[in-house]
C-alpha cells in the first residue's frame, strides 16, 4: 500500500478520496487552483500545493504541474477523482513514466474505451450487445443519413470523442437529419476538437442502467451489480439509484456477465462502469439491453454502490493500484437492501436550471444520510467549476423506505447563500412513476413544468420568517418587554417572490403576534416554531445572507435595509451651482443635449482647482446661462437639467 | 384569591388608564396625523428600537385626569430602548395631543427622561413633533428653572458630557423647540414634513409682512442644504428612524459599570404568583421576603443580619445575572432597622452593588422609648447613606409610602434612579385617617378650651375632606400623573422591570461614595 498519494481534483471526490486515505493510513496531498486555495480538500489535506490561476486548463488540467507537485511531496500514486485528468491516456503514460502509479485503468485501457465506434467494434467482437448503428470511419453526410435510413428512425447522432451529452442529438425524423448533423458537429467541433459522428437507434422508452465492474492487474474481474440512472435532464444524471427497480434476476446476471466480459476484453484493471442503454418499453429482458459506453474512472454515482454492496470503492482502488488482488470475489458480493442518491445543485430550477453562484452562508446535512460534498458554510460556488454543492446518499431496507428517506433528507438539507435544486429533487421523489420504480430517461422532460414548480411562501411561513428577522426566539431575556402594551413593529422583509411588511407585536411571554396581510397569527417562538399553536415542520437560520426556511421548499428572506433608499437629492437637484467664485474654463453640453449620469458638463477654475461639474443624472441640459472664459459668482447658475419627472410627462 | 382579585382589579385600573394613554389624542387627531403618510409616536418608537428588544417605558400615564384629560401621557412618549444594541432614552412628541405642545406635565416628563439619560449615560434621541409650548399654559411651562428651558440646558450639558444628542424632525418643531435639533450632535429631517423655524409662517407675516410656506420657511431640504441646522435629508419616518439607527451604532460604546454578571437564572418561584402572596390591605402584616423570592435569580437571597432589626429586610441577590443589594421592610422601622439599612447600605457603597429598595413603610416608630433612644438620630444614619451613595439605587413602591420611611427607603427625593409603583401602592406624608385624626384632635382641643362641644358625627363630617383628599391624593394613578414615580407597573412583571432598570444604570462606571457625616 502507497504511504501518500496525490488527489488530483477538487471538490467533494478529492474529500471523499482523502476520508478513505485517511482511513487506510495514507497521507494525501491536494493540489488547488487560487480560486480553491482556501477550500475544503485544501483543508482536508495532509499537503497541498497550487496549479496556478482559477480557469481549469491553467490549474487542474496540467497534467506536467501535477506529476511535478506529485514528485516534489513524495506522493507515490496519484488519484484522478472523475472528471478533468480522470480518462486522460496521455496524463496516465506521463505518470507511469515518471515512475508513479495512476490510480485507474492502463493508459491502453483508457484509449480503447475513449473513442466509442472503436469501443463499440471492441466490445460487439468480446460478446457484448451494442446498439444498431453506424460507428464507421465514413462521415459523409449524405451516407449517414442513409445509415439512418437503415437502422430506422428515430436515431442519434453522438460525437465520437464525445461525454456528458455534448454533440449529441435525437432525430426523430430523416427531414431533420441533414440540419441536427451539423449541428452536432459543430458542438462537437468545439467541444472535444473533433467533429466526427455516430448515427444508431434510438432506443424507446430508454433505461440507462450501468454496471460497476472492478479489474485487478492479476487478471481477475468482478461486477458489483448495476445502478439506475435513468433519471436524468438533459442527459445529466439527476438522481441514481441501486439496484434498478424491477430488475430480473436473470437480467442483472446477464448484465454483470457481459460487463466482465467486457472488462477482460480490455485487461482492465480498476474502477470501471459500463453503461448499458435499455429497452424500457416492456419489462426487462435478457435480449433488451445494449453496450453504450464504457467510464474508466470512479463515477460520480458510486456511493449508491457502496451503500448496497458494503463496500468502499475507493479503498479497492487504491489496493488494485498498488497490485493486491480484488479484495472480494463474485460471489462474495450481495445486494442489501436499496439505495438513491441525489445532486444537490446550485442552479435555479425553476429559471431553466440556470447556475447559481454565490457564498454558502448556511450549509448543514441532515445524520440520516451520507452527504459527500466538497464545501462548508462559508465556501462560495464560483462560476469557475462544477456547481454541485453535495450527493446525498440514503439507504433502507427496501426502494420504499429508501425513497423516504431521501425525501426526508433533503427536505431537511439547509442551503443558503445560492439557489439549488433541493426543491425540483424533492418533487421528483414525489413522483408517481418514479416512487413506482417506472422509470426512464424522458420521465423528467416529460413533467418538467410540475417538477420545477415553485411555491409562494405561506403566511405562516413571512409571520416565522420575521419574528425570525426580528431575534423574537426567545433568546434574548426580556424579549419584548413593555409595560403594557405591546409595541407594533414593522419588519420589512423580501423574498423573490415579492415583498411584505410584517407587523410584530411581542409579548414577554414568548409569544408574537404577526400580521401578515390582515392576517394575524399568533407565533410562538421558544424551543420551536409554532404557529397558533401547531409546531412547524421548518427549520429557520439567520444567517449572513438574511433569514432561510427550510423545508420540502426552501425559502429565503432578507431584511430590507431602509437605508439604501433615499438619496433623496439625486432626483430633482437638477441645478448645478457653483460651488465657490472662479472662471468657467470649458462647457462640454449646450441646452437639449442628452447626457448620462457622470458626465463631465462644464469645468469651473477656481482657488488654482478644476472644478468638474458632473450630470446628477441621467437627462437632457435645460439651460446652460454660462459660457467659457466667464466669471461667475459662489451660487450662480451653471448648467440646469430638465426635471427628470417633468420630462417624463 | 380574594387578594389576588382584588389586585387585579387594581391593575385592570392602571392597564385602562395606560392603554388610554397610549391611543394619544384620539381617533380623529390619529387618523389625520396618519393621513400625512407619519407614522403614529408609537410606531415611530417601535421603528427606532431593535426588533423584539425591551421597551422600558417613563410616565405611561403622566397627566392621567389632569388638564380635563386633554394631555394623554402627557403628550409624548418616553423610555429606555435599544437602538443597534445600545441603551437609548427615546423621547416622543405625540402631535395627535394638542400637535405636540408642551403642557407643564409634557416639560416635566421630558425633563425627567433627559435626568434619567443623564444620571445613566444613555444617549437621547428625540423624536420631534411639537408645536411648541402650549400658550394657554406658558406661564407653567416657561420662565421657571425646570421649564421648558431645561431642555436645551441639559442638552448642551449632556453634550458636554459626552452624551450623545440625536433629534429626528419628523413633524413642526417651532420656535424654543427649534432648539431640540440645533442643540443635538446630529439631526435628521423627514422631507417635506419636518420643518425648524423660530416662527412659523403666520408669525412671520405679521411680524415682517414676508409670506412663505412652511416648506420653504424651514423645510428639509432648506436645512439640509442651506442652513445646516439638519445633517440629513429623509424620505419619511422609517427611513428617518433608519438613520437614526444608523447615527446610534456610530457611537462610541459605553464604558460600563464593573460588577460581577452571572449566567440569568429563573427565580424559583414563578414571578406569575407574586400577586398570591401579597395581601389586598395595606394593612395586613406579610413576609416581604415571599415577594424578593419572585423576583431574584434562583430566588436566591443572601440575608444580611437576619436575626437583628427584623423590620428591614437587607440582602444580596441577583437579578437576570446583576448582582443587587436589596432593602425591603417587614413592617415599621426601628433604631435597629435603620441602623442596619445604614450599614448595608455602606457595604453596598464598599462594594459598588446597586440597591433595590422595595418600599412598604408606614414610618418610623414613634412614641417615648423610640424618641429616647434617638430613633431620629439613626433614622437620620439611613437617611444619610441613601442620601449620599454613589450606587445606583432603584425603588419599587410595592405598599405604602408614608412619612420618614418614605425617605429612609429612597423615595422621589433621594434620586432613586428610577421609582415604580404598585396599583396597590399608597403615598402620602402620613395615612389618611392619622392626617384627619390630627387636624381632628387639634380642632377638639381647641374647642374643649372653649368649653364646646363636638358630636362624632360632626367630628366625622370634618374628617371626611381631608380622609377623601388623602385617598385621592395618595392613589399611585394620582401620583403617576404627577410623575412622583417613573409609572405603575403590573407587579407580576416587577422582576422584568428591576432586571431592565438596573441594566439602564451600568452603562457608566459606578464613582466611589463619600458618605456625609453619621450622627453616631
Amino acid at each position: 500500500m502507497f504511504n501518500k498519494i496525490l488527489i488530483a481534483n477538487r471538490g467533494e471526490i478529492a474529500c471523499r478520496v482523502m476520508e478513505t486515505c485517511r482511513k487506510m493510513g495514507v497521507a494525501t496531498v491536494a493540489v488547488y487552483s487560487d480560486a480553491d486555495a482556501t477550500a475544503r480538500h485544501v483543508a482536508m489535506a495532509d499537503e497541498a500545493v497550487r496549479l496556478g490561476p482559477a480557469p481549469v486548463a491553467q490549474s487542474y488540467l496540467r497534467g506536467d504541474a501535477i506529476i511535478q507537485a506529485a514528485l516534489d511531496t513524495g506522493a507515490q500514486a496519484v488519484h484522478p477523482g472523475y472528471g478533468f485528468l480522470s480518462e486522460n491516456p496521455d496524463f496516465a503514460q506521463k505518470l507511469a513514466d515518471a515512475g508513479l502509479v495512476f490510480i485507474g485503468p492502463s493508459a491502453e485501457a483508457i484509449k480503447a474505451m475513449g473513442l466509442k465506434d472503436a469501443a463499440k467494434a471492441l466490445m460487439e467482437e468480446a460478446g457484448v450487445p451494442v446498439v444498431p448503428g453506424y460507428h464507421g470511419d465514413n462521415q459523409d453526410d449524405g451516407f449517414l443519413a442513409e445509415q439512418a435510413e437503415s437502422i430506422g428512425y428515430p436515431v442519434l447522432i453522438k460525437a465520437v470523442a464525445g461525454g456528458g451529452g455534448k454533440g449529441m442529438r435525437l432525430v426523430e425524423e430523416a427531414k431533420h437529419f441533414a440540419d441536427e448533423l451539423s449541428s452536432a458537429r459543430s458542438e462537437a467541433a468545439t467541444a472535444f476538437g473533433n467533429s466526427d459522428v455516430l448515427v444508431e437507434k434510438f432506443v424507446q422508452n430508454p433505461r440507462h442502467i450501468e454496471i460497476q465492474v472492478f479489474g485487478d492487474n492479476h487478471g481477475n474481474a468482478v461486477h458489483l451489480y448495476e445502478r439506475d440512472c435513468s433519471l436524468q435532464r438533459r442527459h445529466q444524471k439527476v438522481i441514481e439509484e441501486a439496484p434498478a427497480p424491477d430488475m430480473p434476476e436473470a437480467v442483472r446476471n446477464a448484465m454483470g456477465a457481459a460487463a466482465v466480459r467486457a472488462a477482460k476484453a480490455i485487461g482492465y484493471s480498476g474502477a470501471g462502469t459500463i453503461e448499458f442503454i435499455v429497452d424500457g418499453s416492456g419489462p426487462l429482458r435478457e435480449d433488451g439491453f445494449w453496450f453504450m459506453e464504457m467510464n474508466t474512472r470512479l463515477q460520480v454515482e458510486h456511493p449508491v454502490t457502496e451503500a448496497i454492496t458494503g463496500q468502499d470503492l475507493v479503498e479497492w482502488q487504491l489496493r488494485v493500484a498498488s497490485n493486491e488482488p480484488l479484495p472480494k470475489t463474485q460471489d462474495d458480493l450481495t445486494i442489501n437492501g436499496w439505495a438513491f442518491e441525489a445532486r444537490i445543485y446550485a442552479e435555479d430550477a425553476a429559471r431553466g436550471f440556470l447556475p447559481s453562484i454565490g457564498t454558502l452562508t448556511h450549509l448543514a446535512f441532515p445524520a440520516t444520510a451520507r452527504a459527500d460534498t466538497g464545501v462548508r458554510a462559508g465556501d462560495a460556488i464560483t462560476p469557475h467549476y462544477d456547481p454541485m454543492i453535495a450527493k446525498l446518499v440514503v439507504h433502507g431496507a427496501t426502494r420504499a423506505q429508501a425513497l423516504g428517506k431521501l425525501e426526508q433528507a433533503l427536505a431537511r438539507t439547509e442551503v443558503a447563500g445560492c439557489v439549488t435544486n433541493l426543491a425540483f429533487l424533492g418533487a421528483l421523489t414525489r413522483h408517481e412513476d418514479f416512487a413506482a420504480g417506472r422509470v426512464d430517461t424522458g420521465l423528467i422532460a416529460r413533467d418538467q413544468e410540475a417538477l420545477v414548480a415553485e411555491e409562494d411562501p405561506t403566511p405562516q411561513m413571512w409571520a416565522v420568517a420575521a419574528a425570525k428577522a426580528a431575534g423574537l426566539d426567545g433568546i434574548a431575556p426580556q424579549s419584548g418587554f413593555t409595560l403594557w402594551e405591546s409595541l407594533a413593529r414593522t419588519v420589512p422583509l423580501d423574498h423573490k417572490s415579492g415583498s411584505m411588511d410584517v407587523v410584530l407585536r411581542a409579548s414577554d411571554n414568548g409569544k408574537v403576534n404577526c400580521t401578515v396581510d390582515g392576517q394575524v397569527f399568533e407565533v410562538e417562538t421558544r424551543d420551536v416554531w409554532r404557529v397558533d399553536g401547531v409546531k412547524q415542520d421548518t427549520r429557520v437560520v439567520a444567517h449572513a445572507g438574511g433569514i432561510s426556511l427550510f423545508g420540502a421548499q426552501t425559502h429565503h428572506f432578507t431584511l430590507r435595509n431602509l437605508l439604501e433608499r433615499g438619496a433623496s437629492d439625486e432626483q430633482g437637484a437638477g441645478t448645478i451651482l457653483a460651488p465657490m467664485p472662479g472662471t468657467v474654463k470649458a462647457v462640454m453640453v449646450a441646452a437639449g443635449d442628452s447626457v448620462t449620469k457622470g458626465d463631465t458638463l462644464a469645468i469651473l477654475e477656481a482657488m488654482k482647482m478644476e472644478h468638474r461639474m458632473t450630470a446628477p443624472f441621467d437627462g437632457i441640459v435645460a439651460e446652460v446661462p454660462v459660457s467659457a472664459g466667464g466669471q461667475v459668482t459662489d451660487g450662480a447658475l451653471l448648467i440646469r437639467m430638465e426635471d427628470p419627472e417633468e420630462g417624463a410627462a | 384569591m380574594e387578594a389576588k382579585e382584588t389586585h387585579l382589579a387594581l391593575l385592570d385600573q392602571i392597564a385602562q388608564a395606560a392603554q388610554a394613554a397610549a391611543l394619544g389624542g384620539g381617533e380623529k387627531s390619529r387618523e389625520r396625523h396618519v393621513s400625512r403618510g407619519k407614522m403614529l409616536p408609537r410606531e415611530r418608537v417601535a421603528n427606532l428600537l431593535d426588533p423584539g428588544s425591551p421597551f422600558l417605558e417613563i410616565g405611561a400615564t403622566a397627566a392621567h385626569n389632569m388638564y380635563d384629560g386633554a394631555a394623554p401621557c402627557a403628550g409624548v412618549i418616553a423610555g429606555v430602548g435599544q437602538v443597534q444594541g445600545r441603551q437609548v432614552m427615546v423621547v416622543c412628541n405625540d402631535a395627535t395631543v394638542k400637535g405636540g405642545t408642551y403642557y407643564p406635565m409634557t416639560v416635566k416628563k421630558h425633563l425627567r427622561a433627559q435626568e434619567i439619560a443623564e444620571e445613566n449615560h444613555l444617549p437621547c434621541v428625540y423624536l420631534v413633533d411639537s408645536g411648541g409650548a402650549n400658550l394657554p399654559n406658558q406661564d407653567e411651562v416657561f420662565p421657571d428653572r425646570d421649564h421648558f428651558g431645561r431642555i436645551f440646558f441639559n442638552q448642551a450639558n449632556m453634550s458636554a458630557k459626552g452624551i450623545a444628542q440625536i433629534a429626528v424632525v419628523m413633524g413642526s418643531c417651532t420656535a424654543g423647540g427649534a432648539y431640540v435639533p440645533a442643540m443635538s450632535d446630529v439631526s435628521i429631517i423627514v422631507k417635506e414634513q419636518g420643518t425648524i423655524f423660530l416662527a412659523g409662517p403666520p408669525l412671520v407675516k405679521a411680524a415682517t409682512g414676508e409670506v412663505i410656506s412652511a416648506e420653504e420657511l424651514g423645510g428639509g431640504d432648506v436645512h439640509t442644504r442651506l442652513s445646516g441646522v439638519a445633517d440629513y435629508l429623509a424620505d419619511d419616518d422609517a427611513h428617518a428612524l433608519a438613520l437614526a439607527r444608523q447615527a446610534v451604532g456610530a457611537l462610541a460604546p459605553p464604558v460600563k459599570a464593573t460588577i460581577a454578571e452571572k449566567p440569568a437564572v429563573a427565580p424559583q418561584f414563578d414571578p406569575e404568583t407574586i400577586l398570591d402572596v401579597v395581601p389586598a390591605d395595606l394593612k395586613t402584616p406579610y413576609d416581604i421576603r415571599d415577594v424578593i423570592a419572585r423576583i431574584v435569580d434562583g430566588s436566591v437571597f443572601d440575608e444580611f443580619k437576619a436575626r437583628f432589626g427584623t423590620t428591614l429586610i437587607c440582602g444580596f441577590a441577583h437579578i437576570e445575572g446583576m448582582p443587587c443589594g436589596i432593602i425591603a421592610n417587614n413592617g415599621i422601622l426601628f433604631s435597629e432597622s435603620a441602623q442596619k439599612g445604614a450599614h448595608f447600605v455602606e457595604l453596598c457603597s464598599q462594594r459598588k452593588v446597586p440597591l433595590i429598595f422595595l418600599q412598604n413603610i408606614t414610618g418610623f416608630m414613634v412614641g417615648k422609648k423610640a424618641e429616647a433612644e434617638g430613633i431620629a438620630r439613626h433614622g437620620a444614619k439611613l437617611v444619610t447613606a441613601v442620601a449620599t451613595t454613589s450606587v445606583p439605587k432603584i425603588t419599587m413602591v410595592v405598599g405604602g409610602s408614608f412619612g420618614a420611611g418614605n425617605y429612609g427607603m429612597a423615595g422621589r427625593a433621594y434620586s432613586p434612579r428610577f421609582m415604580w409603583s404598585w396599583p396597590n401602592s399608597r403615598i402620602s406624608v402620613m395615612g389618611g385617617e392619622q392626617a384627619a385624626g390630627v387636624l381632628a384632635t387639634v380642632k377638639r382641643d381647641g374647642m374643649e378650651r372653649r368649653g364646646e362641644c363636638w358630636s362624632a358625627d360632626e367630628e366625622a363630617a370634618f374628617k371626611k375632606p381631608t380622609l377623601d383628599m388623602f385617598e385621592e391624593q395618595s392613589h399611585p394613578l394620582y401620583a403617576s400623573a404627577r410623575l412622583w414615580d417613573d409609572g405603575v407597573i403590573d407587579p407580576r412583571k416587577s422582576r422584568d422591570v428591576l432586571a431592565l432598570s438596573l441594566r439602564a444604570c451600568l452603562d457608566k462606571p459606578i464613582e466611589d461614595t463619600r458618605f456625609g457625616v453619621f450622627r453616631m
